[in-house]
């Protein structure tokens, strides 16, 4: 067949296609469970890291069902919703919906007797989406410990939000201010505040303001949220605006 | 016995092409095609190829170690596979053809690092799609593996990797020590040292550093090696 005819042209590229189309969606079925396990194991890890326990991925999930007690998907009005399973609200496509209609998830962990909220956050950085969970004392106002993670953040700059020494800086920041009212945590650029929790505010990452200001906006606008249910669940005084 | 040999060779010859079977396998010509591209032909510094992956991920040395291999394994296959194919593509759609090669191959490479690597592919996560839209690649593509053997064009593609590696973890190295104290995120610039007053230059950490970092090795490699200079 001459090779340069419109038939032969055609025929390989279909040839081709189907035989690469085929040998990538034989490779994505059969690695999807391994891969899916994996992000299991890694939110396990994440949830359990705000609460300060460090593991591995392959201990996460016995780990995870030993210290969270609870986990509660509720509605914009804080009350328990029984129709979706916690541990699967996806937040990518819940923050595509009207509030109303959004899930939130909520993780309550018991660490030696301790209770601590554990609330996931997902929010926009600069090139793309970031996330993150943070764990709230029983006090709901004084932060237990938070994790962050990144899809394209440039390494070095904002995708050093990862990294342990940033997260450290929320470690016992407060997110509502002396009369209950509602804060969150700044990262603020040109901090001068060096150790002081009760600022609700730490310091940013040199190179990288967008990062951080996504950080903000993800922790205030995910927080917020949850007060109706804090306010009804717990004794503490939570004001909302 | 002796015909024995004979069907063996025969199967060598149609693997390899002629020239390749009577010159060996790391025969003087073959272990060109793997050392030329670390030095007097390489692929970012002579050919200025690839500057673009090389300005994006070389503020650390890691992601820069890890791409180089993806890199490596990304083009000795998609140049195995398109030398294997060279006598079969139309030729009016060999861009398109290499370009499916190529971009199957780097769905495949991140999905098994996703399933078996898992922090290894959250290392790479935006990298990973760059190298199809590298230039080497499609370079050596076009350039070799249409007009070459097999296995020469495995090694071309091996030499052409690591060209590229050597200057990607070079110039990573400079950046990581200088903009930010460390390697491979270790500490490495002593404590005394900042006591004394000295800082990280933060100004490595950012793209434009890079392209001069190239500039500098560009410069040094030339002044060397004035071969290199081109005669208008």
């Amino acid at each position: 067949m001459d090779r340069n005819s419109n038939a032969y042209t055609f025929i390989f590229a279909i040839i081709l296609v189907a035989v690469v189309a085929s040998a990538l969606a034989f490779a994505a079925t059969n690695l999807q469970p391994a891969q899916a396990e994996n992000v299991k194991q890694e939110k396990m890890q994440n949830i359990l890291a705000t609460v300060g326990i460090e593991t591995t991925r392959d201990s996460a999930e016995a780990l995870f069902n030993k210290y969270i007690v609870e986990q509660v998907a509720l509605n914009d009005q804080g009350k328990e919703r029984t129709d979706v399973d916690a541990f699967t609200v996806d937040l990518k496509k819940e923050l595509k919906k009207p509030v109303e209609e959004q899930a939130f998830p909520l993780y309550v962990a018991d660490v030696e007797g301790s209770q601590y909220y554990i609330v996931p956050l997902r929010g926009k950085g600069l090139w793309d989406a970031i996330w993150g969970y943070v764990a709230l004392k029983d006090d709901v106002n004084t932060i237990k410990g938070a994790v962050f993670d990144h899809k394209g953040e440039t390494p070095g700059l904002g995708a050093e939000i990862t990294q342990g020494w940033f997260k450290k800086r929320f470690d016992d920041e407060k997110i509502m201010d002396e009369s209950g009212n509602f804060i969150g945590v700044s990262v603020a650029k040109g901090y001068q505040g060096g150790d002081n929790k009760d600022d609700n505010a730490v310091d940013a990452i040199a190179g990288a303001t967008i990062t951080g200001d996504g950080v903000t906006d993800m922790i205030s606008e995910r927080l917020q949220r949850y007060l109706p249910y804090f306010k009804e669940k717990t004794n503490v005084k939570v004001a909302m605006q | 016995m002796a015909q024995n040999k004979e069907s063996k060779k025969q199967g060598l010859i149609l693997f390899l092409s002629d020239t390749e079977e009577r010159e060996g396998l790391l025969g003087k010509k073959n272990r060109k095609l793997l050392s030329d591209p670390l030095t007097d032909n390489n692929p970012i510094t002579v050919q200025v190829l690839g500057i673009c992956s090389a300005l994006a991920i070389t503020v650390q040395l890691k992601p820069a170690i890890v791409m180089s291999i993806a890199v490596m394994a990304v083009m000795a296959f998609s140049n195995m596979i398109i030398s294997a194919l060279r006598n079969l593509i139309p030729s009016r759609i060999r861009i398109i053809v290499q370009l499916v090669v190529v971009a199957a191959l780097v769905i495949l490479v991140d999905q098994v690092l996703r399933a078996y690597a898992y922090d290894v592919s959250k290392e790479l996560s935006v990298f990973v799609g760059l190298i199809i839209t590298n230039c080497i690649v499609m370079g050596r593509l076009e350039a070799f593996a249409l007009g070459n053997g097999v296995y020469k064009s495995f090694l071309d593609g091996i030499g052409n990797a690591a060209g590229y590696a050597f200057i990607l973890i070079l110039v990573a190295f400079f950046r990581e020590l200088l903009g930010a104290g460390k390697l491979l995120g270790f500490e490495v610039i002593p404590e005394s040292f900042y006591e004394f007053g000295y800082e990280n230059n933060g100004l490595m950490l950012l793209s434009p550093m890079a392209l001069i970092t190239v500039g500098i090795i560009i410069w040094v490699q030339r002044s060397r090696n004035r071969t290199l200079i081109e005669q208008n």
